[in-house]
């Protein structure tokens, strides 16, 4: 570890600490429906948008309907980027003459874009044309995006209003989210990779002949724009198979820092939003500094990991950090930082294989993953998910002082904490049930490219990964076959909406509730006691989950490395 | 007073006697039936997995498997893990049940005196069995006789012995009319007689509802139990995917684990500990308010006491001892003190009310004016009447009075009704109408009522002489009450019938947070609403019968057990010794049962840390060597390390029986600092004990060659 990268790291956080307050401002104005400046251009077309979708914008919803519109938009959503994607040969912007999707790619592909997941079980420029990956993934992209804010307002709404029976309008939230936070910044964000210099065209892929005089295809397209959205919408699906380690997905040093702030922005910029809308800020820099203690350990960890690198090299000389599978021009500090975070959030972009991470490096993006991705996380999904852990770890010690656990007013009683519970349930449901089956499953395990401990974690990266809308891949194991292009798209499948519905159900039953002012008996929801008291409940409800698996995966191939075994 | 409260608590040793606990076993055997255990879902969960691995051990004796000593300890203690948390609940209701007991003696068939003539001067009656009385039956009940079943007095004045369910060997009167006038199935009446309407049948009686409260027969989770029961209910089902995962895991490793280990790693991981002693607790909290003599209706209301923002308490009687007392005489000028102070002691020699005696004892040790003869003076008693609002005495032709400012202003002024007989008269009357002399008086009464006094005009023969200051006196210690509700976050609202002056005085020297001047039951009705409505839990105690809409209408309503029927029926609980300022120590014991269930919750769950840190290195050992590193415990060996982690996970439930009945502590130093302590004990503690307890017991387990 270096005084650089540390100063790295800390720049890093400063510069996102900085924008959570502006961005929440203007993102609470956008929710509560107010005028911003940006109105007198957008406000037309968003009156335009409701008469032509026969919106009434004044009517909310009831927490069910509100559901039911969100689940019907991506019904409609997953059968429209399916058909683009069996269809993309006869469509046109196909300079590269792409053929039709098999049918269990294009199955998993879709649901792995409407759940903001991104997982790819595909390369992107060998297989998608350009109309796919603009019409199909990048609109995704933004949608799914919208979609997982929207979701977290509403949870907000319920927090924060008191004896209501609507949470919000579906069709006005995600309007507004993606008219006025997502495409006025990446308008400006695409324009900035682009003279950072990356690709935006639609020209075909360009045949180069290399100093060898070999021929070369090099594979080109609308990049920028799709860059812009997958980071700030935490998709995280690359344009190119490579993701953010290729040239033209990442070509700077400062399109890589530019990238990684983007990622937290909109995430950490919630926690200020939820602050603002149940009416003291303070709670919300409550939620973010939990997030940031996590994130900062697991910066600190995984850094730590990669920088001393492994025995066996060190003891031959090598020393100097694990350096496979990162590429130079990143190092491991920007490559480190880069795997904590698009794990933290719910992102998936890569910059570096994490397959070729030490065990330990490797662990603390999985864990990320595992606890559910509510460090920042993805847009919105982060934020509700860790509210969903704020309101056990209320449950639990709550109690200790004496009263019916509150929080920001609101009664945490049997509903709250059955809908809680049932969220956070399926997630090592998922992800354990699924890597308990592909691991005993002879045609499974030839997926894995590596033995042992570490194939055992390809697989349960994956499916976590895919459980936790991630995307992102350990890589190593082969994804694209029946089994995990059918499992992995049941993971993120299940890992989006059933966590959603319980989430919106404890919008509802919240909304509904009488606030209650606080007291010298109210629990503090402010302080560090608070803080620490969340940590210790997402560690413990969160960690004994998957300790058993994570022993049998990266702990224990992390002590035979130090006994200089290697699988 | 606090002290002989104090007493009547029970200490933790004495719960534990072995009239409670002999049984308990017994139970304890008892509760291993399926259908009450499912009551449990936790510890059915551990039932069926400790009796699916019995019936495994069965076939691998049959079939001669390996390690068979192990498993049959494993098993052995599985089944002690839910037989202690039977224990655990069986003492808690054996507590109640000793109290039931000694309750059940006063219910002893009795015979009643059905009144069969209709008019009230008709005492015939016939001799019927107690428990053949209807609903609305009128008995007679005289000296010596126990009353039949819980009714209201009709007629009659009696002192009854209410020992059977206060535990107060002094009796009490109940009459009819008023707010005494309803007395319980089982107590006795010692002088006099009562007519009694018959309001409970038999069974559903207050002796009746008390057995199966202290009994916990009819007990019912309560809302923040079921919630709790979620979260339990949850955290197994999780575990239930980390253990029959890690097969499949073993398997793709090249080992395999045996049922009985997974089992075993499955039951300590789930909550065991506050699933084994969450009915226990519940229970406990009842019974701490038995033992405090409240009886609380339902576990939902000692919750509901926890969660309480607001308490509304009368003034007199909570705040104020029940009378005022004279402290000073305000004479006008041209009259000294020593002439008031013989008026007013005069006119007060007949007074037999508190206030009266007062004034005459501040005239003897202030002015040394010797009590005198009524007889002697040949002094007639003019009694006080609610139209005169004023009493005195006519002696010797000179006719002494005494009264409400504005009606000795009226008397003076020769029954002019310029006074208008509302509480604010003072300031109604007309300035112009009135001497100087009226003027005076007006401006000492105000002044008095500023202060908080009651101002007590004084007239001679038509002549106005001054003004006694009659003073609520606020209970001592009432105050550090207050300030000390204040840290646990909840507001007190002083009810008083007094002019908003005279309220807000008493309330600032009390120190309650607000007051509720010339409080009808209406407005407290309303105030109790409005309260509701801001989001808060409102807590009174009453017990009239126009209380019994607000005490409805309350989070908690404690009815005082001298009350009316109706305003016992209203409430939520009922203090049998009918002391309102135990309202607040019934919000302690709300808080304190919450608390309690909070820390061992938590305490349950950072208890998982360690026994994973024992466990985990364990079942992997086989296959992979290098997890000997997780053994930071140096356990010595995989049996022994599986062994003493699921003892640890059975006897812990057996040491925390004490702090299950007797509660966590409360301190009243806010929420803040009760987290943080309760953080620091219950949940590092949680981590740091099963280390240090299971390190103990595999030392023990290995020096015994268990395994």
């Amino acid at each position: 570890m270096t005084m650089i990268g540390w100063i790295q790291i800390a720049l890093y956080c400063a510069v996102v600490l900085a924008l959570v307050k502006p961005l929440g401002g203007y993102m609470t104005s956008v929710f509560n429906g107010e005028r911003t400046f940006l109105s007198p251009i957008l406000r037309p077309v968003e009156a335009g948008l409701y008469w032509i979708g026969g919106v009434d914008e004044k009517r909310e919803q009831h927490w069910l309907t509100y559901t039911v519109a969100m689940l019907l938009f991506h019904v409609v959503g997953f059968l429209g980027l399916y058909a683009i994607m069996r269809l993309q040969a006869v469509l046109p912007f196909n300079p590269a003459g792409q053929s039709a999707v098999a049918e269990d790619l294009s199955f998993n592909t879709a649901i792995s874009f409407i759940t903001n997941t991104n997982w790819q079980n595909y390369g992107g420029e060998s297989t998608m044309s350009y109309l796919t990956q603009m019409l199909g993934l990048t609109v995704h992209n933004f949608l799914s995006a919208a979609a997982g804010i929207a979701l977290a307002v509403a949870l907000i709404r319920g927090f924060a209003r008191s004896s209501m029976r609507t949470i919000g309008n579906f069709w006005v939230d995600i309007t507004r989210c993606t008219l006025y936070v997502l495409l006025p910044i990446c308008i400006v964000y695409t324009l900035f990779l682009v003279w950072q210099g990356m690709p935006q065209t639609l020209g075909a892929y360009v045949d180069a002949t290399t100093l060898e005089g070999a021929k070369q295809t090099i594979a080109v397209g609308p990049v920028a724009s799709q860059v812009a959205i997958k980071m700030l919408g935490t998709n995280g699906g690359g344009f190119f198979n490579a993701n953010a380690a290729h040239p033209f997905e990442n070509p700077t040093a400062l399109s890589n820092f530019i990238q990684m702030i983007s990622i937290f922005a909109l995430g950490a910029a919630m926690t200020n939003v939820f602050g603002r809308m149940v009416g003291n800020p303070r709670q919300g820099w409550a939620i973010l500094a939990v997030m940031g203690v996590l994130f900062i350990v697991g910066v600190a960890i995984t850094y730590g990991a990669e920088a001393s690198g492994t025995t066996g090299l060190n003891a031959l000389g090598l020393t100097g950090g694990n350096m496979e599978g990162k590429e130079l021009r990143f190092g491991i500090v920007a490559s480190s930082l880069f795997a904590v975070i698009t794990t933290a959030a719910s992102c998936g972009a890569v910059n570096a294989m994490h397959d070729s991470f030490t065990a330990i490096g490797g662990m603390i993006p999985l864990i990320n993953m595992q606890l559910g991705e509510i460090i920042v996380g993805g847009v919105g999904a982060g934020l509700y998910g860790m509210l969903l852990f704020v309101v056990l770890a209320i449950f639990v010690a709550g109690l200790m002082v004496g009263r019916t656990p509150e929080y920001v007013g609101k009664k945490i009683e049997a509903r709250e904490v059955k809908m809680a519970m049932l969220a956070i349930l399926v997630l090592p449901l998922m992800y354990l049930g699924w890597t308990a089956v592909a691991v005993v499953l002879p045609s499974a395990v030839a997926s894995m490219a590596n033995a042992g401990p570490h194939g055992f974690t390809e697989v349960l990266y994956a499916f976590t990964s895919a459980t936790g809308n991630n995307g992102s891949a350990f890589g190593g194991l082969t994804g694209n076959t029946f089994f995990y292009n059918l499992t992995l798209a049941s993971s993120m499948f299940v890992g989006r909406f059933f966590m959603i519905v319980p989430a919106m159900a404890l919008a509802g039953s919240l909304a509904a509730k009488k606030s209650i002012p606080a007291s010298a008996g109210t629990l503090p929801t402010t302080g560090g006691l608070f803080v620490g008291l969340v940590i210790g409940v997402i560690l413990i409800i969160g960690g004994l989950t998957f300790f058993p698996a994570l022993a049998l995966g990266p702990i224990v191939e992390h002590l035979a490395m130090t006994a200089s075994t290697l699988f | 007073m606090e002290t002989l409260k104090l007493q009547k608590r029970v200490p933790v040793s004495a719960m534990l006697d072995s009239k409670i606990v002999i049984p308990a076993i017994g139970s304890a055997f008892k509760k291993l039936d399926p259908r009450l255990m499912i009551k449990n879902p936790v510890m059915f969960v551990v039932e069926v997995v400790a009796a699916l691995t019995t019936v495994i051990f069965i076939k691998n004796v049959i079939t001669g498997g390996s390690d068979l000593g192990f498993a049959f300890q494993i098993i052995l203690w599985l089944w002690f893990t839910v037989l202690f948390a039977n224990f655990a609940e069986a003492v808690a209701e054996g507590r109640g049940k000793a109290q039931a007991e000694s309750l059940k003696k006063t219910r002893t068939e009795s015979q009643a005196k059905l009144l069969t003539g209709s008019d009230s001067g008709d005492k015939s009656y016939r001799m019927v069995s107690g428990t053949s009385l209807k609903v609305g039956d009128v008995v007679l009940v005289e000296a010596g006789d126990n009353i039949p079943s819980d009714g209201e007095v009709i007629e009659g004045v009696a002192s009854v012995n209410e020992a059977a369910i206060t535990g107060e060997s002094a009796p009490v009167i109940r009459e009819s009319g008023g707010d005494r006038s309803a007395v319980t199935g089982g107590t006795q009446v010692l002088s006099d007689w009562i007519r009694v309407r018959i309001t409970a049948a038999q069974g559903s009686t207050f002796i009746d509802r008390m057995i199966k409260l202290v009994e916990g027969a009819e007990r019912q989770k309560t809302p923040n139990e079921i919630a709790l029961n979620i979260l339990l209910v949850g955290l197994t089902i999780i575990f239930v995917f980390a253990t029959v995962t890690i097969p499949s895991y073993a398997a793709y490793a090249g080992g395999s684990i045996s049922v009985v280990v997974l089992v075993a790693l499955f039951v300590t991981l789930i909550p065991t500990t506050i699933g084994a002693l969450l009915s226990a607790i519940g229970i406990a909290g009842m019974d701490r308010l038995v033992r405090f003599n409240v009886l609380a209706m339902s576990g939902r209301a000692v919750e509901a006491a926890g969660d309480v923002d607001t308490l509304l308490l009368d003034k007199t009687g909570t705040i104020t001892l029940g009378n005022r007392q004279a402290t000073a005489f305000r004479p006008v000028r041209g009259v000294t003190e020593q002439e008031l102070a013989d008026a007013a002691q005069l006119a007060s020699l007949a007074d037999e009310t508190p206030e009266g005696r007062s004034i005459v004892v501040l005239a003897k040790e202030k002015y040394g004016i010797r009590g005198r003869d009524m007889a002697e003076l040949s002094a007639t008693f003019v009694p006080f009447t609610a139209q005169t609002r004023m009493s005195g005495v006519d002696a010797g032709g000179s006719s002494v009075r005494k009264g409400a400012v504005d009606s000795i202003l009226a008397y003076v002024n020769g029954g002019a009704s310029f006074a208008v007989a509302s509480g604010n008269t003072v300031r109604a009357m007309q300035p112009a109408a009135m001497s100087d002399t009226a003027r005076e008086i007006q401006a000492i009464s105000d002044e008095i009522a500023k202060g908080g006094g009651t101002p007590l005009a004084v007239a001679r023969d038509g002549k106005l002489l001054g003004v006694i200051h009659l003073k609520d006196i606020v209970k001592g210690g009432i105050r550090e009450r207050f300030a000390e509700l204040r840290r646990m976050g909840i507001r007190t609202i002083m009810i008083t019938g007094d002019n908003p002056m005279t309220a807000a005085a008493i309330a600032a020297e009390a120190g309650v947070d607000d007051f509720l001047a010339q409080a009808t039951p209406e407005d407290k009705l309303q105030l109790i609403r409005d309260e509701q409505a801001k989001g808060k839990l409102v807590a009174m105690c009453g017990d009239g019968t126009n209380d019994a809409p607000a005490l409805a209408q309350a989070d908690v309503g404690v009815a005082m057990n001298t009350g009316t029927q109706a305003a016992r029926e209203a409430g939520n609980m009922v203090d049998l010794d009918s002391n309102p300022t135990k309202l607040i120590e019934v919000v302690e014991i709300g808080k304190q049962l919450l608390m309690t269930r909070g820390a061992l919750t938590t305490f349950s769950i950072a208890n998982d840390v360690a026994k994973y840190f024992a466990i985990i290195p364990a079942i992997f050992l086989a296959f992979y060597p290098q997890l000997e590193a997780l053994n930071v415990m140096k356990l010595a060996s995989p049996q022994s390390a599986i062994l003493s982690a699921i003892i640890f996970n059975a006897i812990i439930i057996i040491a925390l029986i004490p702090l299950a009945l007797k509660g966590v502590a409360y301190r009243p130093i806010g929420a803040g600092a009760l987290l943080g302590r309760n953080l620091l004990i219950y949940g590092l503690g949680g981590i740091i004990v099963p280390f240090i307890g299971i390190k103990a017991i595999d030392l023990v387990v290995t020096a015994l060659h268990l395994v």
